[in-house]
């Protein structure tokens, strides 16, 4: 090995401490990308082959009943390359060990060959016979959640007629990623789960012989979906069409491009903090060392080592620490990619290992770091090369001071001589002290967004939960029904209260704007279930007007007052104008909401609900359970108390995860900071603290003078913090915020207090350390030492 | 008489600092035999650091004329005169200079890594009696053998010139004079051209040739009929 290599070695294991902090806030941005970018190409890969070779469909359409003739038209759609037809329904369980009905969505396979789009995975057994009645393939979540094997069996509610099904083999669809039941907010591998059947058998029982109520396309090559879908709901208007929709509105795609979008928006925010601050660190301490090293520098020179040979030799010490960095950056990312795949796992029927470490983001990160630590030398290193031989030979002279405005605002402040000392180190090196508050409020900025998650999340469970649906659970109907349903809901056991509810599927529109959803009509009087506004305040519909979300106003450009246009995707399909009444605050969905009968008044038809919200007595839930299995006309159940706790505890342990993981990379931040400029401010002191000792200052005095300047810097960045904390927080809502849920904006005095005292008790940790050093400052040496 | 190897005409060094000029050499006309030992004394601020660092291709004059042989010091690029520096010669410092993180052989292999034909770092060290202290780090050597070191380090590429400025100047004089041996015995077994300034006027007597400086400029030039052994100078 080269000798000025060794020397590097020996220089690097004596500043180990400094050259860890450093490592480990580049680690940070590291691991970041590592993780982030490799689950989400390990996502797109994973994503885009299954799709490709399950031949996931790009359109979707439902219907009620439209005839099988239709198929070959839809197929001479242009841009069409495939088409297939499904019957599609909703269906009742009664489980073997559950108490509580379990719903289930059973989509039709064809009577020959395997489908043509949307192919499921056969994992175990085999799928049922085609002529089979009682035969079920289920999803694999939904038989590992239920402990099903092939064999088993479980009775279900099929339009009203009660079989026993037997369960022939499990599988994946790539249509099925993320499952979620009717109503439900959470995956509930138990409760809800997909069932293939025969089309035949299927056909049978929902009466629909020679028709479908389930259309599903694959494109051309030049087929965009934006033409095929008006052309398609042309085509099954006269058969109940639902409206259809392309790939961006199927909800477990895109649940997962919700995800997706959430990791590059990881890759792109939080690595470049963390890489500006790690070459900061690098710049401020190659800073230190090339002042200190300017003999070795002159010296080489003098020996004849060119510029480059001088340049290579602090490169090389900056790369070194950044090749540390990358390596605590790379394992630790891949392990937390590992736990995220798992997570994943959790949440995302994949058919394959989600995580394969990918080289790309290890080659990217790693060319990240390796740039950064580079950024961060330049300077030191420029200024080493420009040194010129002779003038490196002479020791340095000393800083130059000048009274500036601190001093004199000091000396009128009657500072003491000390507290002069600690405002002049700042007002020498502004630059670094800047650099420093700002580097110190990112930490506090990151604790900020970290903390501030639970108090918004408490905010949904509070306002989703306690204020908007308060109902023990929600009995979905087959179909919309007469009134008379509300009345039997109210007579089953347990039933302490019921009310009507009416999905209508729509399209609103606003000028060019427009968006697919179930209008909710509910009564005014309604308890159980209703929207708030931003105060907490019930929002009922006035009239024939319409309240919408918050978000779906935006979506839509219009304000209270203004009118849209309401175009029914049921029954006659009729197109309404409307005046939009009031808006809502609602975190999951974009809803839109009316009056039953101002809706009913609308359509010239008697009040129809689809869902009765019920208000139950939890000891009675038993019989009410085993009536909701026996009950015709009923499609599921949604418990929503279950759902609350479900929530909660998800959200706590993923909470928990995230805040840990927050807090170590914010006090990683402030040691990095604190530590390293505490050590230079003692190297570039250590004369003058030392001189301080010897005619008499205690240690105390002394270390006041190192620790105040740093102590007084972190106090300075609390308000940056904060402020950057806030923006940081604002940024995270509006990046979360989608189609499918929304975080409410929540900003505590305790999110500020508990960002604060840690990043204050992390400096005072790091300066103390550094303190013990002064406590053991030989003079003696010091002083005999030349600078 | 012996071949010249550094040749200057009018040699003027200025250093402008902010609005005053400071003269550290003002036209310096000097010649230096090759083999010879050479001492430099004058007062303090004289240009005789000056001197030499031009001479070793540290610094630029500003005006005049420099030659190492035929080559012309003075219109030499920064790349030829690291080249220059790297095979022709030699530094000794006032305060040793020594790399803190390296050994005493470390930091002779300093310059054995990068030049032309060096002696092995052990050989350079056992020609000023270090042989037995090969892989002790500075802080563990006393003065007067950190400033052999460096003198090891100095002479380990073969230079022809060995520029010494003020190498006894921070020990004492039994440490001084183990300095001056190991450079006389240079001079004198490698034929290595040596320069030497100093403050202390008893070192003239071990020179060849001993020239005066004073205000920026050659003032007189001795040579010595007889010298003296290190071991009789007096401090
Ligand atoms: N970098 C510099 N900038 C300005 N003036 C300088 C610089 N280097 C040297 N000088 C001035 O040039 C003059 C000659 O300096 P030089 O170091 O050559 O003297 P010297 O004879 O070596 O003195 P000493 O015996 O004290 O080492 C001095 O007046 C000095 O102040
Ligand atoms: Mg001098």
């Amino acid at each position: 090995m080269h000798v000025l290599d060794r020397k590097l070695l020996r220089d690097l294991r004596r500043m180990w401490a400094q050259v860890l902090a450093i490592a480990l806030v580049l680690a940070c941005g590291v691991m970041i990308l590592v993780l982030a970018i490799g689950v989400q190409r390990s996502l797109e890969d994973t994503l885009e082959a299954y799709y490709e070779r399950n031949r996931f469909a790009e359109v979707f359409s439902g219907a009620k009943r439209a005839p099988d003739m239709l198929l070959s038209e839809i197929r001479a759609l242009p841009g069409v390359r495939v088409a297939e037809t499904r019957i599609v329904g909703q269906v009742v369980l009664d489980l073997p060990g559950l108490e509580e009905p379990a719903a289930g969505r059973v989509v039709s396979l064809p009577d020959v060959d395997v489908p043509a789009l949307n192919l499921p995975l056969v994992l175990t057994g085999r799928p049922p016979a085609p002529d089979a009645v009682d035969e079920v393939m289920v999803t694999r979540a939904f038989a590992e959640a239920n402990g099903f094997v092939p064999g088993d069996r479980f009775s279900a509610n099929l339009n009203g007629r009660k079989r026993t099904l037997t369960i022939t083999g499990t599988a994946l669809s790539p249509e099925y990623i993320y499952v979620l039941g009717p109503g439900a907010m959470l995956p509930d591998n138990r409760r809800f789960g997909i069932l293939w059947m025969p089309r035949r058998a299927l056909a049978a029982a929902f009466d629909l012989q020679g028709a479908f109520n389930d259309v599903s396309l694959a494109l051309t090559r030049d087929g965009r979906a934006e033409e095929v879908i008006p052309a398609l709901d042309q085509l099954l208007a006269p058969y109940g069409g639902a409206g259809a929709y392309g790939r961006a509105e199927q909800a477990s795609h895109v649940f997962i491009e919700g995800e997706l979008t959430q990791l590059r928006a990881l890759a792109r925010i939080l690595p470049p903090i963390f890489f500006l601050i790690s070459a900061f660190l690098v710049n401020m301490v190659l800073a230190r060392i090339v002042t200190l090293e300017r003999g070795v520098i002159g010296l080489m020179k003098a020996l004849g080592y060119s510029d480059a040979a001088v340049a290579g030799h602090f490169l090389k010490l900056a790369t070194l620490v950044s090749l540390i960095g990358i390596a605590i950056g790379w394992s630790v990312g891949s392990w937390l990619a590992q736990g995220m795949a798992k997570l994943y796992t959790e949440f995302f029927e994949f058919p394959y290992l989600v995580f394969q470490p990918r080289a790309g983001s290890y080659a990217i990160s790693a060319a990240a770091g390796v740039a950064t630590a580079g950024l961060g030398a330049i300077q030191g290193v420029m200024r080493a090369v420009r040194m010129p031989p002779a003038v490196a030979m002479v020791p340095p002279a000393p800083p130059s001071f000048k009274r500036g405005a601190v001093d004199r605002m000091a000396t009128w402040a009657r500072f003491s001589q000390p507290s002069m000392m600690v405002l002049r180190g700042i007002g020498r090196w502004p630059g670094r002290a800047a650099f420093s508050i700002l580097a110190i409020a990112a930490s506090v900025a990151i604790l900020m967004s970290a903390s501030f998650f639970p108090d918004s999340l408490d905010e949904i469970i509070d306002t989703s939960f306690f204020r908007q649906n308060r109902q023990d659970a929600m009995l979905i109907l087959t179909g919309d029904r007469a009134d008379s349903v509300v009345e039997d809901a109210r007579h089953l056991p347990g039933v302490l209260a019921a009310e009507p509810m009416q999905y209508l599927p729509a399209v609103l529109r606003h000028g060019h704007l427009s968006r697919r959803i179930a209008v909710e009509a509910r009564d005014p009087d309604a308890t159980l279930s209703r929207v708030t506004d931003a105060a907490g305040r019930p929002v009922t519909p006035a009239g024939d007007g319409i309240v919408l979300s918050d978000r779906l106003a935006e979506r839509l450009d219009v304000v209270p007052g203004d009118r849209i246009e309401m175009q029914l995707l049921t029954g006659r399909r009729e197109t309404l104008t409307l005046p939009v009444s009031a808006t809502a605050t609602v975190y999951f969905g974009l809803g839109a909401y009316m009056d039953r009968a101002a809706m009913a008044r609308l359509l010239r038809q008697p009040p129809q609900a689809s869902v009765v919200n019920v208000a139950m007595d939890r000891d009675k839930a038993r019989a009410l359970y085993a009536a909701a299995k026996d009950t015709p006309g009923l499609a599921g159940t949604v418990l929503l108390f279950q759902t609350r706790t479900a929530f909660s505890e998800t959200i706590a342990r993923n909470i928990l995860n995230t805040t840990v993981v927050y807090i170590v990379i914010a006090v990683l931040i402030t040691v990095g900071v604190t530590y390293n400029g505490a050590r230079i401010q003692l190297s570039e002191r250590a004369r003058e603290l030392a001189s301080l000792r010897i005619i008499g200052f205690t240690r105390a005095e002394v270390s006041y003078i190192l620790m105040g300047e740093l102590m007084l810097l972190s106090f300075l960045a609390q308000p940056v913090g904060w402020a950057m904390g806030w923006a940081f927080a604002y940024a995270q809502v509006k990046s979360f915020s989608s189609d499918l849920y929304t975080l409410p904006f929540v900003m505590t005095s305790a999110t500020y207090a508990k960002a604060s005292l840690v990043v204050l008790a992390a400096s005072a940790v790091a300066a103390l350390i550094v303190r013990r050093r002064i406590d053991r400052l030989d003079l003696v040496a010091v002083m005999k030492t030349r600078e | 008489m012996s071949e010249l190897i550094f040749r200057s005409e009018g040699l003027t060094k200025v250093y402008r600092t902010g609005d005053v000029s400071v003269y550290a050499l003002r036209g310096v006309d000097m010649r230096l035999h090759a083999g010879e030992l050479t001492v430099l004394l004058g007062p303090s601020g004289s240009g005789k650091s000056t001197l030499l660092n031009i001479l070793g291709g540290l610094d630029r004059a500003s005006e005049g004329r420099a030659w190492f042989r035929d080559h012309e010091l003075t219109a030499m690029t920064d790349r030829e005169l690291t080249a220059y520096r790297r095979d022709h010669v030699g530094f000794v410092f006032q305060f040793y200079n020594l790399v803190a993180s390296l050994t005493a052989r470390e930091n002779v292999e300093l310059v054995t890594e990068i030049a032309r034909a060096p002696m092995p770092a052990a050989e350079a060290l056992a020609m000023v009696g270090l042989d037995h202290r090969l892989d002790h780090f500075p802080a563990q050597l006393s003065g007067g053998e950190q400033q052999r070191v460096a003198i090891a380090r100095a002479i380990a590429k073969r230079p022809e010139v060995l520029l010494c400025d003020e190498p006894t100047g921070a020990l004492d004089s039994k440490t001084g004079i183990q300095v001056l041996e190991a450079l006389e015995r240079i001079n004198r077994d490698l034929g290595t051209t040596t320069v030497v300034i100093t403050h202390n006027a008893g070192i003239q007597a071990m020179a060849h040739r001993v020239v005066f400086f004073a205000d920026g400029r050659i003032n007189e030039v001795r040579e010595n009929a007889t010298r003296a052994r290190p071991a009789e100078i007096t401090w």
